[in-house]
């Protein structure tokens, strides 16, 4: 044994001026260190997104709990939560329940053949990919539709805007808005969270008549059932909404779904 | 030099926040509440513990020429270790601190305390020493933040104390008390108070004004 660790003792007893020694210790530290972090991370995955989850189911449910009366439909309904479908973006078709239950936005955003790169002008939401696939949720009643939720997400000022936009059974009224995940500044941007703010969005319009998406956060006053009011000192967050919502209510986004529910419902 | 000074001596005397001036910005960040106060210093305190810990057990093996880079890589790997704890088992708390987790790596007083004293010492009376430091930048920071909070919201720890004015009583809230400035008010105050307890704590001024006496030849 002696023999195998001779070569470790020797590294030590070399001076620590020696140049060995100095590239030896910083290479060995740097791997102790690496993988110090990697396990802890890896170990503690499971519970960290296990928190996510929860929290996101949890601000779901706060979501459903803005709407009037939506408690008392899903009770008379007999469901405790919604229902969730998944949509090829392409053509507003639902995909099979199979493919639903295995839906992962990280993968399919890694796959080539699961998402599209979207071309700069396009990506007005700051997003780079976009998944062929996006699950959306929804409350019906009798077989007609009462709520639909569209998750969606985009480029805010420093972080990634994910929201949970709840549209009502005539398919141009939002009937909530919900904070997912977001990391803007906090006191500036974050205030995107606070409920008062997100207190006006509901029974604005997102389109008008001609199916044109008007949906836009403004400066000063809100005049127009598509216009809500835009954080003050937080322009670039504001903005990072607006062209979100534009962009997943729009052609690439949501579009050709909404468009076929309007014309054949469910 | 007894273990016993090591862990006392911060605390008043040596105090690295009101003495040494020492990790401040931290102090000013996340004092507007006691509950984030005490997760921090709980934090803070752990890796400074852990860091002297594991830089005074192989202090005769790190190269003076890139000793920065060694002790800055060691604190750097036990903080994010711990933020990853902190998300997995304090997701609230770490979603209030967020950042400032993470920002211990560049907290002066732990850096401070493994160059100055670790670097020399033998593992026991460095963990000691973080012990010590810890625990006296924890007093500091619990004292602001359990002031900013209940002068600036009635409550401590989320319960409230007194009735504010909102509510019909007569507590009207001191909103500065939630802003990063008020932090930087009663650190002051606090220093002065030690100070004055403490005169020996006074510096001297490096330079002296010119007065209209030192003019004449």
């Amino acid at each position: 044994m002696a023999e195998v660790f001779s070569p470790i003792r020797k590294f030590f007893a070399r001076s620590n001026d020696d140049l060995v020694k100095i590239i030896g210790m910083a290479v060995l530290v740097a791997l102790v260190s690496s993988a110090a972090v990697s396990v802890t991370a890896v170990m503690l995955k499971p519970y960290q997104e296990a928190n996510r989850a929860a929290e996101q189911q949890a601000r779901m449910d706060k979501m459903l709990d803005t709407l009037p009366g939506m408690r008392d439909l899903m009770m008379e309904t007999g469901v405790d939560t919604l229902e969730t479908r998944l949509v090829n973006l392409d053509d507003g078709s639902f995909a099979s329940s199979e493919d639903s239950a295995a839906f992962d936005l990280d993968a399919a955003l890694q796959d080539a053949e699961a998402s599209i790169a979207l071309e700069p002008d396009a990506d007005i939401a700051g997003i780079k990919r976009r998944a062929n696939q996006s699950p959306v949720y929804l409350l019906q009643k009798d077989g007609e539709l009462m709520l639909i939720v569209l998750p969606v997400y985009g480029a805010g000022y420093q972080s990634t805007l994910q929201a949970a936009l709840a549209i009502e059974a005539d398919l141009v009224t939002i009937a909530a808005l919900a904070i997912v995940e977001q990391g803007d500044t906090p006191g500036f941007g974050a205030r995107i969270e606070e409920p008062d703010w997100l207190a006006q969005w509901p029974g604005k319009k997102f389109a008008d008549e001609t199916g044109t998406v008007r949906i836009e956060l403004v400066r000063g006053g809100a005049s127009t059932p598509y216009e809500v009011d835009g954080i003050s000192g937080a322009t670039r967050t504001s903005t990072g909404m607006t062209n979100l919502l534009r962009f997943w209510l729009g052609d690439k986004g949501f579009g050709p779904f909404l468009t076929r529910l309007r014309q054949e419902g469910l | 030099m007894s273990l016993h000074h090591h862990l006392t001596a911060p605390l008043i005397g040596n105090n690295p926040v009101t003495l040494q001036i020492l990790g401040i910005c931290s102090a000013l960040a996340v004092t507007t509440t006691l509950s984030t106060a005490i997760t921090m210093s709980v934090a803070l305190t752990v890796v400074l513990c852990l860091s002297n810990g594991v830089i005074s057990l192989m202090r005769h093996h790190i190269p003076p020429s890139i000793r920065l880079i060694i002790q800055i890589t060691i604190v750097a790997s036990i903080v994010i270790v711990i933020d990853q704890f902190m998300q997995a088992f304090m997701f609230e708390m770490s979603k209030r601190l967020s950042i400032f987790v993470g920002l211990i790596v560049t907290n002066c007083l732990v850096l401070g305390r493994a160059e100055a004293f670790a670097m020399r010492n033998p593992v026991l009376p460095s963990v000691v020493d973080g012990l010590g430091n810890g625990l006296g930048y924890s007093l500091v920071l619990l004292i602001v933040g359990a002031l900013r909070e209940f002068l600036g919201t009635g409550a401590l720890m989320g319960v409230p104390l007194v009735t504010t004015a909102a509510d019909g009583g007569w507590f009207q809230p001191l909103g500065l008390m939630q802003l990063a400035p008020s932090a930087f008010f009663i650190l002051g105050l606090l220093v002065w108070l030690v100070r004055a307890m403490r005169p020996e704590q006074v510096e001297q001024p490096e330079f002296r004004l010119r007065t209209s006496e030192d003019r004449r030849p």
